[in-house]
């Protein structure tokens, strides 16, 4: 009798929602451990990571408010991965979003009117969709890989947004700082719940999510992403349009990005500063995966994600852990489920001496 | 512009190539074999901050050196096991690659912020470096630069006049066929994955011991993932991938030097700075859009999982 690994038949679907909670597991696990090693009390340091930002309402409102912009982005970026577009510059997008919608409250900064706040959503969304266009147009016409291009596009956008804030768009009553005028009320996202920072993009995120699920689930052009991406023989065959699917994706997840950019500036922060964030539009990579690329998923996993960042801050004011160990942390919860994936593919199965003579 | 500052602007040249060839010669053996390791980015940082921390605590750059590419290595291990053993997807191994490899250098190096080091001792050969205008700017270099030209003409060497060159390419175009008559695939790639991992970390090696002699966190900005489009730019040959490499040290230097002297046409530093990113995308469609279409000669199986059915 001797152990065999061998291809499952097909991926089992129930291990596929298992793994991720496994990978969470033993990311605390290699946390428990890599704070013993730097010297700290593991379990308090576990404790202020994961728990004690979670024990107050303000704290959920913050998990609520950091998941949003991750939901979003991840949303949108998922749909590419599942037709194999590799959308990785969403942080790119994000900023020529935010500066996008942030030109508008600038432009008409001192103005009061409740069409400014939509404006600057719609200016955000198409901000991200004409950055994302760019690796599209590139991807279709001349088959450039969008991984490269979307990449190098996010360095270009961060340099933008400093050349603005640096320069024309600097507060003239900033004493130098560079960063824009804070927006006026009319172009900030309303507060939902009193005393925190919840603002209607969290509400949207939700929205989001649950729309792109229908969308994948009950309508063609969710099907059509599914095939090109699975089978894109059968997906020629069948006629599906590659092009135009590589389009909707890139196109989808740019103006999710650029949304996603516009509420953090007209929601937490409030203005334009250099740097918007603490790198959601490469966290949402790995948000996507974790929530198996399936909307609802993305929820799930955005929050905890997200937990890992004000975990991280937390644990920094309590224990004095460095900041870089929420870095850590994410990197190693994308590989513990990406190595995890395995059992999903693959079975060890006892096979008998006897149908060993017989296979042999 | 005196000569001098032209030869100057040379050796700076030289030196800002540097770190993307060792890198993008790395991944071009990797992708010769079959495997796509976007993760060069992250390798190259645990390369830095390990050549830059064991160069400050031992006070030997040899150390540093030897360090940063068994650094580098490791990371790539940790890749292979996942794709190459548990046959993940290698585009998101590789990105989580990148994304640990950020947050790790930005863990471990930050006690070392701020902390000057030595500027790797530069070679001087008597005679040559003493040659005007030749002798600074082909014999005053530090070793890892002598090193990456000679692994330039060693990868070339080796990829088109060795036999184990040969099984490596053969591996990269026909995984089953390697297979089939007897090449174990799993391991040629592995070998070729730790190979990359290794030119990463000295990569980075070079980029803390040498071109910017400290650390400081993503430090690399983004030069992993001009090495990953470089390897592309040279349609996975060695000697185009030089010519490339330093194409676009030059471009990265004219940019500083444009900076420096005040800028072009009144552009701000941030436009000048976009130069060697805009660079990348453009040279990336003239690549795909000219003439030579269709025979960019990308390994046939690069970035399929491949297993041996038992």
């Amino acid at each position: 009798m001797s152990l065999r690994i061998e291809a499952r038949p097909e991926i089992s679907r129930r291990l596929l929602y298992v793994t991720p909670v496994l990978a969470v597991a033993l990311t605390v696990l290699a946390g428990f451990l890599l704070f013993l090693l730097m010297g700290y009390d593991p379990l308090a340091a576990l404790y202020h990571f994961f728990i004690s930002p979670l024990a107050s309402l303000y704290g959920l409102s913050e998990l609520a408010v950091k998941a949003a912009p991750l939901i979003i982005i991840g949303v949108g970026l998922a749909m590419g991965f599942r037709a194999s577009v590799w959308n990785i510059g969403a942080e790119g997008q994000l900023t020529v979003g935010a500066i996008a919608g942030g030109g508008i409250a600038l432009v008409f900064w001192g103005q009061d009117g409740t069409w400014i706040l939509p404006l600057m959503c719609l200016a955000g969304v198409l901000g991200g969709m004409a950055y994302a266009a760019i690796p599209a147009f590139l991807k279709t016409r001349l088959d450039v890989n969008e991984i490269l291009t979307s990449l190098m596009l996010t360095y270009v956008a961060t340099l933008l947004l400093s050349m603005l804030v640096y320069g024309p768009w600097r507060d003239p009553d900033g004493f130098g700082f560079p960063q824009s005028r804070l927006f006026m009320d009319s172009a900030l996202l309303p507060i939902i719940l009193e005393g925190t920072r919840l603002h209607l993009g969290v509400a949207v995120a939700l929205f989001v999510a649950v729309a792109a699920w229908v969308l994948m689930t009950r309508t063609v052009i969710g099907f059509q992403i599914k095939v090109v991406g699975q089978a894109p023989a059968a997906a020629a065959y069948a006629g599906f349009h590659r092009k135009r699917v590589i389009w909707l994706c890139l196109l989808t997840s740019g103006g999710l990005a650029g949304l996603a950019g516009l509420f953090e500036i007209a929601g937490p922060i409030g203005q334009l500063i250099p740097i918007l964030t603490p790198g959601y539009g490469f966290t949402a990579i790995i948000v996507a995966f974790l929530g198996r690329l399936h909307p609802l998923g993305i929820i799930a996993s955005g929050l905890l994600v997200a937990l890992s960042y004000i975990g991280g801050e937390n644990a920094q004011v309590e224990v004095g852990l460095p900041q870089a160990v929420t870095g850590v942390f994410q990197g190693l919860l994308l590989f513990f489920l990406l190595a995890t994936d395995f059992v999903t593919k693959y079975r060890l199965r006892y096979v008998s001496a006897r149908r060993e003579v017989a296979r042999a | 512009m005196t000569f001098d500052s032209t030869v100057l602007i040379l050796v700076t040249v030289i030196s800002a190539a540097t770190p993307l060839l060792y890198a993008a010669l790395g991944e071009l053996v990797v992708e010769r074999s079959g495997v796509l390791n976007l993760g060069i980015e992250g390798m190259m940082l645990v390369g830095a901050v390990t050549a830059f921390g064991v160069t400050v605590t031992t006070g030997s750059a040899a150390l540093g050196i030897l360090a940063a590419a068994l650094a580098g290595a490791s990371m790539a291990l940790a890749f292979g096991i996942l794709t190459l053993s548990l046959t993940s997807n290698q585009v998101a191994t590789g990105l989580a690659l990148t994304i640990f490899g950020i947050g790790l250098s930005a863990l471990v190096g930050s006690g070392f912020v701020g902390i000057p080091v030595e500027r790797l001792h530069r070679l001087q050969i008597p005679g040559l470096s003493d040659l005007p205008v030749i002798g600074p700017l082909l014999f005053e270099h530090d070793v890892l630069v002598y090193l990456s030209v000679l692994a330039t003409a060693g990868v070339a060497w080796f990829l088109t006049r060795t036999r184990a060159g040969m099984i490596l390419r053969a591996v990269g175009e026909s995984d089953v066929s390697a297979h089939s008559i007897g090449y174990d695939v799993i391991l040629v790639r592995y070998l070729a994955v730790l190979f990359g991992g290794m030119m990463a970390g000295l990569g980075g090696a070079f980029l803390s011991l040498s071109y910017t002699p400290m650390w400081a966190e993503e430090m690399t900005a983004g030069r992993g993932w001009i090495a990953v489009a470089l390897v592309v730019f040279s349609s996975w040959r060695p000697g185009r991938l030089f010519l490339g490499a330093y194409l676009f040290g030059g471009v990265t230097i004219l940019q500083l030097y444009a900076q420096g002297s005040g800028g072009i046409l009144g552009l701000p530093a941030q436009v000048l700075s976009m130069m060697p990113y805009v660079a990348t995308i453009v040279v990336l469609a003239i690549i795909a859009g000219g003439p030579w279409k269709g025979r960019l000669d990308a390994p046939a199986c690069l970035g399929k999982p491949f297993r041996p059915a038992t």
